[in-house]
């Protein structure tokens, strides 16, 4: 019987108004990768703040024991210098500042007023190596992607000394290689004696790492299942988080007639908007018919949404050229409002940053893209807003008390409805839908593909950009594969598998090499 | 329950009842001098260009907490071109009203296309705009005083001994129509509150509780008629008052029921957003720019009729006056968020605190440190009152 590391007992932490976690116990061995589950909003980043001192002692119910002893975190620092780490799911790097400078912000090197660089840098690139990095420690964050700033947030907490590594939703913004690279770091490490707890949505990145799993519904602990005993089946698993069995996690869609073409792209090339000699789409041609669902797959920075966008009123890029055809006829979207009266809507990837208006209500981000429907001369019939707001609040079954509720209240799958709401509403024949079901929860992700499945049958046209392989493959007709920009492959709905979609973007891969 | 709830009442009004509370505590301190009608009066004359520039304000402000510094110098040059044109080169009257308009839509469209288009901060924008219209103004001047003579434009804009809209009735020391108006504006009050309740309980909407409802009611009726019957008892209504009631209604109705409000709104929420739904939002930004310079004109004539005469010294810190009532009467500092009610409470604290001052003979120098800490606490009741929730 290995050590028990930690510990959490009976934790109880109520929000005015909400109890958050209810009685949570948890218990991790030293040297074990443990995986924390449950739907967004269950309670798991609550639990991980408890731990790491955000919410400070006192402010919750319960124990903690770390290392025998039990702990009474004040604030972050406390639980730091004890060497539990948390990475969070927003990365916290600076931008404008190297790999060094941000590894050792706040436990910064030398003495306070005489910074030592030279020792800075030096460990930090020592760190990098432990990683897989090979980028020096001098280079700025913003120049790096998104996969290598995971893993500098990686090497920052080793800065620290950490014995225990929380990680929260590190893979969510990453690509499968890039995201199976941070999780073979992680089973290094385990093979060194660290100890992780890891919270993700993808449950097949915790089948494949996990020793232990602890699923966690509506703020309360439902169960831990142990690898070595209990069957750690994806099903198994989303069981315990929804409290029920989900026998098909994509709604059959029924056998419908896919129409003409709706809208063709051809020969489509955009050049990067700062480094105007890097091409980001590289002569890409697809078309969509009406009542057919295409995914465009590929991995992260592919060149997708960047497609995606230039296509919608040129929202990036610069140096756009090519053609698109709407019903056959050929139009021009300059801008965004061209590409709406046109047809178009595109659901952003990023709904906190380009779709939302967080700070208000519901029944204001729902009508924003199409306010001449419910105003007459510029002036607003705001009791038709809300019937508006109201009816497609029902129609999507949206959970919220009112629609005057603001939109940042919201958990990750409502706001996602919201946002398919705003879309749905301007009345577009073709929804380009930019990773639909990013961060939410796999009851929501179901009500998400029963929306698109019910678009389409009304006729219309779905584009769907999506990371999750098996996302594509249960809702696409047709996929097409990007990679780098280019257009390496396309596939029937019927014929693709995870495998077939994998090796024609790393068969293209290799012959750029 | 009951608790959170009283809570979240104080929360939403707290503006009102510190404005109650100060109100009281003056009315203690100059042992209800501040109430005198005389008092409530000038408190309006005194302070309408502030009601006027903090509209303009409040737009730029949602924008994103973009703020106008300008204004002061332009309420300056504005009127020293209009008293220069109507004095020294005799030009009539409409004409020199139809110049300043014009001056100011010119001067808000150059800010506003730097701002807009260029992308030149607001800030560097708008300082710049400072020190070039000062400059201008004493330029313009000469560095002297003009003083103003036309009676029509000072009748017309509220200024001189006579600057109140004549009473049609003549019952001796009480303006009828003054009361007649305020009785007027509560029955219209009363009636669109009704209308609403009626459609909203017809479409089975979600209403607000009757109790609520009556209790608002009821209290916004008083004020009206308090205010107005202070007015009456002196010399009726201030021509002033006049220009604040059509610029505050009229701005007031486009921030809360016009598409192009709600892009005002919008745009300080989520830029990206906003444009990625088919707003431009450069045009946004241009707009609240070019009404800011059209409503600093009218600031400006306002200022010169008041005083009779055009300074080059006129319209300093005009512009503080504006942003603290914004800030103060609960627009966000990062823009989104504030209404032109919540403007108007914050601009009525800020003259309640400067007439109360002066009444109780406070140093001018002790005065703008009280209003300094003023607009700091309420910031900080802002920030912190917003934190409360879950994270």
């Amino acid at each position: 019987m290995a050590k028990i590391l930690l510990e959490m007992k009976n934790i109880t932490k109520t929000f005015p108004g909400v109890k958050a976690l209810d009685n949570v116990n948890l218990q991790v061995e030293e040297g074990e990768i443990h995986a924390l589950v449950g739907e967004n909003g269950a309670g798991k980043s609550t639990l991980m703040n408890v731990l790491s001192g955000i919410y400070p002692y006192g402010t919750y119910e319960g124990n903690i024991v770390y290392n025998g002893e039990i702990c009474q975190f004040s604030k972050i620092k406390d639980s730091e210098e004890k060497g539990i780490v948390i990475i969070h799911q927003e990365l916290a790097l600076v931008p404008y500042m190297t790999i060094g400078e941000n590894m050792f912000l706040g436990n910064e090197r030398g003495h306070k007023f005489a910074l030592n660089w030279n020792e800075t840098y030096g460990r930090a690139d020592e760190l990098l190596r432990t990683v897989g990095l090979k980028e020096s420690s001098r280079t700025l964050i913003k120049d790096i992607g998104v996969g290598k700033q995971q893993l500098v947030e990686i090497a920052k907490a080793l800065a620290k000394n950490a014995k225990l590594l929380i990680l929260d939703e590190p893979t969510a913004s990453l690509n499968e290689s890039d995201s199976k690279a941070l999780l073979d770091l992680l089973l290094k490490f385990k093979e060194q004696g660290m100890t992780s707890i890891i919270i993700s949505h993808k449950l097949n990145e915790i089948s494949y790492v996990a020793d232990k799993i602890t699923v966690i519904r509506d703020g309360s602990t439902i169960e831990t299942l142990d690898k070595k005993k209990d069957d750690i089946s994806e099903d198994r698993i989303i069981k315990g988080m929804v409290g029920r069995d989900l026998t098909d996690r994509f709604p059959k869609r029924p056998e419908q007639k896919i129409g003409d073409v709706m809208m063709e792209i051809e020969d489509w090339n955009v050049y990067h908007p700062l480094y105007t000699e890097r091409k980001v789409v590289d002569n890409v041609s697809i078309n969509v018919r009406k009542g057919e669902v295409v995914g465009i797959s590929g991995l992260m920075g592919a060149g997708r949404t960047e497609l995606a966008m230039s296509v919608f009123g040129r929202s990036y890029g610069t140096n756009i050229s090519g053609t698109v055809k709407i019903k056959g006829k050929e139009v021009q979207l300059h801008s965004v409002k061209a590409a709406i009266e046109n047809g178009l809507a595109y659901v952003t990837e990023d709904r906190k940053g380009n779709g939302l208006i967080l700070s208000n209500p519901i029944k204001i981000n729902t009508t924003l893209a199409n306010l001449k429907e419910v105003s007459k001369h510029t002036v607003i019939d705001k009791d038709k807003e809300y019937e508006v707001a109201v009816e497609y609040k029902e129609k999507l079954r949206t959970k919220c008390p009112t629609v005057e509720q603001n939109v940042g209240n919201l958990s990750g799958g409502n706001q996602q409805k919201v946002l398919l709401a705003k879309w749905m509403f301007s009345d577009p024949d073709i929804l380009i839908l930019d990773e639909p079901t990013r961060g939410i929860d796999v009851g929501a992700k179901y009500e998400i593909y029963c929306i698109i499945n019910q678009l389409v049958a009304e006729g219309k046209s779905v584009i769907m950009i999506s990371s999750e392989l098996p996302e594509v493959l249960g809702m696409c007709d047709r996929i097409y594969i990007m990679n780098e920009g280019r257009m390496v492959g396309e596939l029937s709905g019927k014929e693709a598998t995870q495998e077939l979609i994998m090796s024609h973007i790393i068969k293209s891969g290799r012959k750029e090499a | 329950m009951d608790k959170t709830k009283a809570l979240d009442i104080v929360k939403k009004y707290t503006m009102i009842i510190v404005l109650i509370l100060v109100t009281a505590f003056f009315t203690w301190k100059t042992g209800g001098k501040i109430l005198l009608p005389q008092n409530v009066s000038n408190l309006i004359a005194q302070n309408a260009y502030v009601f006027v520039l903090a509209t303009g304000m409040l737009l730029c402000i949602l924008t994103g907490g973009n703020i106008d510094l300008s204004v002061g110098s332009i309420v300056c040059f504005v009127g020293a071109i209009g008293a220069t044109l109507m004095e020294n080169h005799g030009m009539n009257v409409y004409a020199a009203i139809f110049v300043m308009v014009l001056v100011g839509l010119l001067i808000g469209a150059w800010q506003g296309f730097w701002i807009a288009y260029v992308h030149v901060p607001p800030f560097i924008t708008t300082l710049s705009g400072m020190l070039v219209f000062r400059g201008l103004s004493n330029v313009v001047l000469q560095g002297m005083t003009v003083s103003l003579k036309s009676e029509t434009f000072i009748k017309l804009f509220g200024g001189g001994a006579d600057c109140y809209v004549p009473d049609l009735f003549g019952v001796e020391g009480f303006n009828m129509t003054c009361m007649l108006v305020g009785v007027a504006a509560c029955a219209i009050y009363v009636i669109i509150q009704l209308k609403n309740r009626i459609t909203r309980a017809r479409k089975g909407y979600e209403m607000e509780n009757l109790g609520g409802m009556i209790a608002k009611t009821v209290a916004i009726c008083a004020v009206v008629l308090l205010f107005t019957l202070r007015l009456a008892q002196y010399r009726g209504i201030p021509t002033a008052l006049i220009w604040v009631m059509v610029v505050v209604l009229l701005y007031g109705y486009i921030t809360s029921n016009t598409t192009i409000g709600r892009y005002f709104y919008a745009v300080g929420g989520n830029e990206k957003a906003t444009k990625l739904s088919g707003i431009n939002t450069k045009n946004v930004y241009f707009l609240a720019y070019l009404n800011m310079g059209l409503l600093s004109a009218l600031a400006g004539m306002l200022t010169i009729a008041r005083m009779t005469s055009a300074q080059p010294t006129y319209g300093q810190s005009y512009e503080m006056d504006a942003i603290g009532s914004c800030f103060i009467g609960g627009a966000s500092a990062y823009g989104g968020t504030g209404t032109v009610p919540g403007v108007i409470v914050g601009a009525v604290l800020m003259g309640v605190i400067n007439l109360g001052m002066s009444i109780m003979g406070v140093d001018a120098n002790y005065q703008k440190v009280v209003k300094g800490l003023v607009l700091l606490a309420a910031v900080i009741f802002d920030v912190v009152s917003k934190k409360g929730g879950r994270d």
